[in-house]
C-alpha cells in the first residue's frame, strides 16, 4: 500500500519499541475487569432510585439494574439490559467519555468517597462475557415495509437493528468496504482492540432482516432521490468524512495530512511495525481525535509529539481524562498558538510549522505578534470534520434544510423532506458521541415505525 | 518468627491490658480474660490449644469427649452463607464430637493444664443418657486437673440420632437429670451448653439450674442448610452426592444468641445463673454487647476458624481501650448493664415519638430512603427537584412514624438521624394505655 507518508521511516526502523512492546502499546488502554473485580466493583453500586447515571446516559441504559445483575452472577441478563437500550453497548463501554457522563453523575463521587462506580468497565464486562444461543432479541412479525439506511456507522446500525426488531426489512448503504463507521475506522486502536468492531456488527446483524451494500457512497453511486422512490422511508446516518482544512498555503505538502486518515491506516494495519512514523510530529486540534492521534504517534515510537491548540487547555473539547492520557504518553501540549505557515524543506516536504501566539481578548482571540517555529517531519490536522462535499449534492439531497452544515431535523428525527430521517453526527444537535448516535438511530427507528403505521391506518 | 520482641510487649496471659483488668471469675473458673474458644475444631487437640494460649486466649473449652469407640467423621464438613463480597456471614458444619480416642484426649488435657495453669481449661462432654456412662467418664476428666466441664446437650447433627446432644437438650427433664449426675460425680463447676433449637430457651436454663448447674453457655449451633448447588440439586457441604442439615454459627446468629442470653439474664427464675455467651462473636464490640446482656465470659469459634487465633489480640486491646474510656475497671463493672433497659414490648412508652432527619449536606442523593419509604413504609419522604437539576429528599414530619427504615437503608453514616420529639405527654406503657382492650383493670 502506498501512502503519502511512505518517505518516513517505519515504526520498526525508528526502533523506539520492539515488536512485543509495540503491540502492548496498542492493547487495551483500560484492561477489562476480571470476574472477581467485576463482582467487587458491582457491589459498590448503591442501586440508586431514579439514578443520576441513567439520566446522564444519552442512550438511557438502566445502569443500576445491569450492575445488580452482574452482582447476582447474571451476566446474560446484564448484557440484555444494556443491549435493549443500546445495541452497541459493547463499543460504547469502550469509547464513551464516561468521565463526563454516567460516572460523573455517580453518587459515589461525593465528598466521602470521591470515586465513582466504574460503570464503563462493568458494562464492558457484561457485553464481553455474554453468551447467547442465537440473537437475544426476536423480531416482530414482518410489516412488509422496506427502509433504506445510509451509513453503517453507529447511528445507521442502531436504527437498522431497531427497525428490524419492529418487523421492517432494512438495506444499509455503506460507502466503505466494512461496516462500523468510526468504530471500525476512527477510534484509537488501544480503545477498541482486535476485531471487536467487526464482531459487534456481526452480532447486531444476527437479528436478521438487514442487508448491507458496501461501496455505496451517497452522491456518488447512490442518490437520495432514488432511495426515496425505492424505499418506504430513508434514514441518513452519514458520518463526517471530510477533514477541515487549515486554509494555509502548502497545507497539502507531502507530510501534512488529516489525522483521521492516519488513524484509519493505523486501525486497519496488521503490522504496526510497518507504519510510517514521524519522529517529530505536530498534531493540531483540541478534540479526542487530536488526543488519539498524538498519543498513538507517541506509542508508535515518535520522540517529539507536540499537540498545538490556539486556546487554553480548559477550552479543549477533549476531556481532562483524555488530556491526561496524552500527557502520560509524553505528548507536549502547546496552547495559545495557531497555525501560521507550513515550513518546507528543499524537497518540498514538511519540515515544521510556524505558529502565531494568541491570547484571549474580549471573548475572542487576538494575536500577540510573537511566533514560534516547531520542527517536525509530519503535521496531522485534527480540527474537525465535515460532510464530504458530494454527499448531499444530488438534486433531492440539496433541498434538505440545513443548520449550518448539518442536516436540520425535528423532534422526531424527520428532515425537511417527508419520509427522510436523519441522526448521529450529521444532524443538529449532534454531540459527536457514539452513544448519542446510537440513541438517535434507535429513536429515529421508532419515529419511522410510528409514521409508517399512521400512514397505513390512514390508508 | 524472627521479629524482635517489643520491649513493652505484654505476655499473652496478662490480665491487665491498657491499664484495665480483663480477668474473670466465671462460676468459680478463673481466666486472665473473658475470651474463650468454644468447643469445636479449633480446640480438638493439644497442638491447637497451645497455639491458642500462646496467642492470648483466656480459656478453652476442649472439643467434646465421648465414649469409646470415637466418632467417625465424613469428608466435606463445612459450608458458608456468603455476603455479596464473599464475606462469610454464616457458617455451617456437620462435624461430630472428637474422633480421637478418650485416652489421648485426657492425656493431652492433663499436660496442657499443667503447662498453662493460669488459663481456663474446660472439658466438653457428651455421653449417653445413662448414669453409668457419666459415672465412668467424669472421675477420669476430673483427674486431668481441668477447671470444669461443659455438657454438650446441643449438637444438632449426628449425635441426636444416637440419643445424645440436642436430643437431650430439647428435653428439660433429661437436662436436669444429666446435670444432676454431673454434680454427683464431678466436684468442679458444671456448665450446661444449651441448644437454640427449641421454642423457649428459658426452659432449658431453668432445668439446668434445677439439676444444680453452676452456669449455662449458649447458644449451640442452629439447624441449617446454607445453600443448594443448583446444578446438582444438592445442599452444601456435599458428601458424595448427598448432604444433610448442619449446625449454623458465625455472625449471622449473633442477634439470635444475644436475645437468648438476655432472656435468661432477665428471667426471674435464673437471676444470678452465670452465662457464657456464644454465637457469632468476632470482635471486642460483639463481646462487650454479650457481656452487657449478662454474659460473664464469651466463647468464640467461627471468627477464629476464619482468621486464626491472632484475632484475640485486637479483641483484648479494643475491649480494654473501650473500658478505659468508659471508666469500667473490670468486666464485672459493665456486666448486665443493658439488662434493665431490655424489657417486654408491653412495657415500652407508647407516647415516645422519634422522626427521621436528613442532613442535606451529607446526602448523596441516591434516593434509597425515598423508594424504601414510598414503596414499603409510610410515604414520609418527599422527592424534590432543585433548580440546578439536583435532587432533594425531605422527611414529611407529620407522616413519619419513626420506623428507622430510611436510616437503615441510607449508605451514608450519620446522614439520616432519628430525632426524639417533645410530645408533652407522660410515659405511658401499653399495659396502661386506655386503647389497650386487655388493659389490666384499675
Amino acid at each position: 500500500m502506498t501512502h503519502p507518508l511512505d518517505y518516513l521511516p517505519s515504526a520498526q526502523e525508528v526502533g523506539t519499541y520492539d515488536g512485543p512492546t509495540l503491540s502492548g502499546n496498542f492493547s487495551d488502554l483500560h484492561p477489562p475487569l476480571t470476574q472477581r473485580q467485576a463482582i467487587i466493583e458491582s457491589q459498590r453500586c448503591l442501586y440508586c432510585f431514579d439514578a443520576p447515571c441513567v439520566e446522564a446516559c444519552p442512550s438511557d441504559i438502566d445502569v443500576p439494574s445491569f450492575i445488580r445483575q452482574i452482582n447476582e452472577g447474571n451476566v446474560n441478563g446484564a448484557a440484555q439490559t444494556i443491549l435493549e437500550a443500546n445495541i452497541l453497548g459493547g463499543s460504547c463501554a469502550r469509547v464513551c467519555p464516561t468521565e463526563i457522563l454516567c460516572e460523573q453523575s455517580c453518587v459515589r463521587n461525593h465528598d466521602a468517597e470521591c470515586q465513582p462506580v466504574l460503570i464503563g468497565l462493568l458494562q464492558r464486562h457484561a457485553t464481553d462475557h455474554m453468551q447467547f444461543d442465537g440473537h437475544p432479541f426476536k423480531r416482530a412479525a414482518s410489516t412488509g415495509r422496506h427502509i433504506a439506511v445510509v451509513g453503517a456507522g453507529p447511528a445507521g446500525l442502531s436504527c437498522a437493528h431497531r427497525l428490524a426488531l419492529l418487523g421492517h426489512r432494512v438495506t444499509i448503504f455503506e460507502a466503505e468496504q466494512k461496516p462500523g463507521g468510526l468504530n471500525e475506522y476512527g477510534i484509537a486502536r488501544y480503545k477498541m482492540t482486535d476485531d471487536f468492531a467487526r464482531r459487534e456488527v456481526e452480532f447486531l446483524l444476527e437479528v436478521g432482516g438487514i442487508d448491507i451494500e458496501y461501496g455505496q457512497r451517497l452522491g456518488e453511486n447512490v442518490t437520495l432521490d432514488a432511495l426515496n422512490q425505492r424505499f418506504d422511508s430513508v434514514f441518513l446516518g452519514l458520518g463526517l468524512g471530510a477533514s477541515r482544512a487549515l486554509m494555509l498555503g502548502d497545507e497539502d505538502a507531502t507530510g501534512s495530512l488529516a489525522a483521521v486518515d492516519y488513524i484509519k491506516l493505523l486501525r486497519q494495519t496488521n503490522d504496526l511495525g510497518q507504519l510510517p512514523v514521524a519522529r517529530r510530529c505536530i498534531v493540531i486540534g483540541a478534540g479526542n481525535t487530536a488526543i488519539d492521534m498524538a498519543t498513538q504517534m507517541a506509542r508508535l515510537g515518535a520522540t517529539e509529539v507536540t499537540l498545538v491548540y490556539r486556546r487554553g487547555l480548559e477550552a479543549m473539547s477533549a476531556t481532562h481524562h483524555e488530556q491526561e492520557i496524552a500527557k502520560a504518553n509524553g505528548v507536549r501540549m502547546l496552547t495559545w498558538a495557531q497555525p501560521d505557515q507550513v515550513l518546507l524543506d528543499d524537497q518540498g516536504r514538511v519540515s515544521g510549522m510556524r505558529f502565531a501566539r494568541t491570547r484571549a481578548e474580549e471573548g475572542g482571540l487576538a494575536l500577540t505578534g510573537e511566533h514560534v517555529d516547531i520542527p517536525a517531519d509530519a503535521i496531522f490536522k485534527a480540527i474537525g470534520q465535515g460532510f464530504e462535499s458530494q454527499s448531499l449534492a444530488d438534486a433531492t439531497a440539496a433541498e434538505l434544510a440545513r443548520d449550518g452544515e448539518r442536516i436540520r431535523i425535528d423532534d422526531h428525527f424527520q428532515t425537511s423532506m417527508a419520509g427522510v430521517y436523519a441522526g448521529g453526527d450529521c444532524v443538529v444537535p449532534g454531540q459527536d458521541l457514539t452513544v448519542q448516535a446510537v440513541q438517535h438511530g434507535k429513536l429515529a427507528a421508532h419515529a419511522i415505525h410510528q409514521a409508517l403505521i399512521a400512514r397505513q391506518e390512514a390508508a | 518468627m524472627n521479629t524482635l520482641p517489643f520491649p513493652d510487649k505484654a505476655n499473652s496471659g496478662d490480665s491487665v491490658v491498657n491499664g484495665v483488668d480483663l480477668s474473670v471469675n466465671f462460676a468459680g473458673i478463673k481466666a486472665p480474660n473473658p475470651f474463650w474458644l468454644a468447643s469445636a475444631p479449633p480446640t480438638d487437640k493439644a497442638y491447637n490449644v497451645v497455639r491458642a494460649f500462646e496467642a492470648g486466649w483466656g480459656g478453652v473449652v476442649w472439643k467434646t469427649l465421648g465414649e469409646e469407640p470415637p466418632a467417625v467423621n465424613v469428608s466435606s464438613r463445612y459450608s458458608a452463607h456468603y455476603g455479596k463480597n464473599r464475606e462469610v456471614i454464616g457458617f455451617n458444619n456437620i462435624e461430630l464430637i472428637t474422633d480421637r480416642s478418650l485416652e489421648v484426649n485426657l492425656a493431652e488435657i492433663t499436660q496442657v493444664k499443667k503447662d498453662w495453669p493460669d488459663r481456663a481449661l474446660i472439658v466438653s462432654i457428651m455421653v449417653p443418657c445413662v448414669e453409668e456412662s457419666w459415672a465412668y467418664i467424669l472421675p477420669r476428666v476430673e483427674a486431668t486437673g481441668a477447671d470444669g466441664i461443659e455438657l454438650n446437650l446441643g449438637c444438632p447433627h449426628g449425635m441426636p440420632e444416637r440419643g445424645m446432644g440436642a436430643a437431650v437438650g430439647q428435653n428439660p427433664e433429661l437436662i436436669e437429670q444429666v446435670t444432676a449426675w454431673c454434680k454427683k460425680y464431678y466436684s468442679k463447676p458444671v456448665i450446661v451448653k444449651l441448644t437454640p433449637n427449641i421454642t423457649d430457651i428459658r426452659v432449658g436454663a431453668q432445668a439446668a439450674l434445677r439439676g444444680g448447674a453452676d452456669a449455662v453457655s449458649l447458644i449451640n449451633t442452629i439447624n441449617s442448610i446454607t445453600s443448594i448447588d443448583l446444578d446438582n440439586m444438592v445442599a452444601k457441604p456435599t458428601v458424595g452426592h448427598q448432604s444433610t442439615h448442619g449446625g449454623y454459627c458465625g455472625s449471622a446468629v449473633k442477634p439470635i444468641a444475644m436475645n437468648m442470653v438476655a432472656e435468661i439474664a432477665r428471667d426471674p427464675a435464673t437471676p444470678t445463673l452465670p452465662i457464657s455467651g456464644i454465637g457469632g462473636i468476632s470482635s471486642w464490640r460483639d463481646a462487650a454487647e454479650f457481656i452487657a446482656l449478662g454474659a460473664g465470659s464469651v466463647q468464640v469459634c467461627t471468627a477464629a476458624m476464619l482468621n486464626g487465633f491472632r484475632i484475640v489480640e485486637e479483641m483484648k486491646d479494643g475491649l480494654s481501650r473501650w473500658m478505659a474510656e468508659k471508666g469500667y475497671a473490670s468486666i464485672e463493672a459493665f456486666s448486665r448493664k443493658a439488662i434493665p433497659q431490655t424489657t417486654d414490648w408491653k412495657h415500652l412508652d407508647i407516647n415516645f415519638k422519634t422522626i427521621a432527619h436528613i442532613d442535606q449536606d451529607l446526602c448523596i442523593e441516591c434516593g434509597r430512603c425515598y423508594i424504601a419509604c414510598e414503596d414499603t413504609s409510610h410515604q414520609s419522604i418527599a422527592k424534590l427537584s432543585e433548580e440546578d437539576g439536583g435532587r432533594r429528599y425531605e422527611v414529611i414530619d407529620e407522616e413519619c412514624v419513626g420506623c428507622n427504615l430510611c436510616q437503615i437503608t441510607c449508605p451514608v453514616e450519620n446522614c439520616i438521624t432519628m430525632v426524639p420529639q417533645e410530645t408533652g405527654k407522660d410515659f405511658l406503657a401499653w399495659d396502661n394505655d386506655p386503647r389497650n382492650p386487655f388493659k389490666a383493670a384499675g
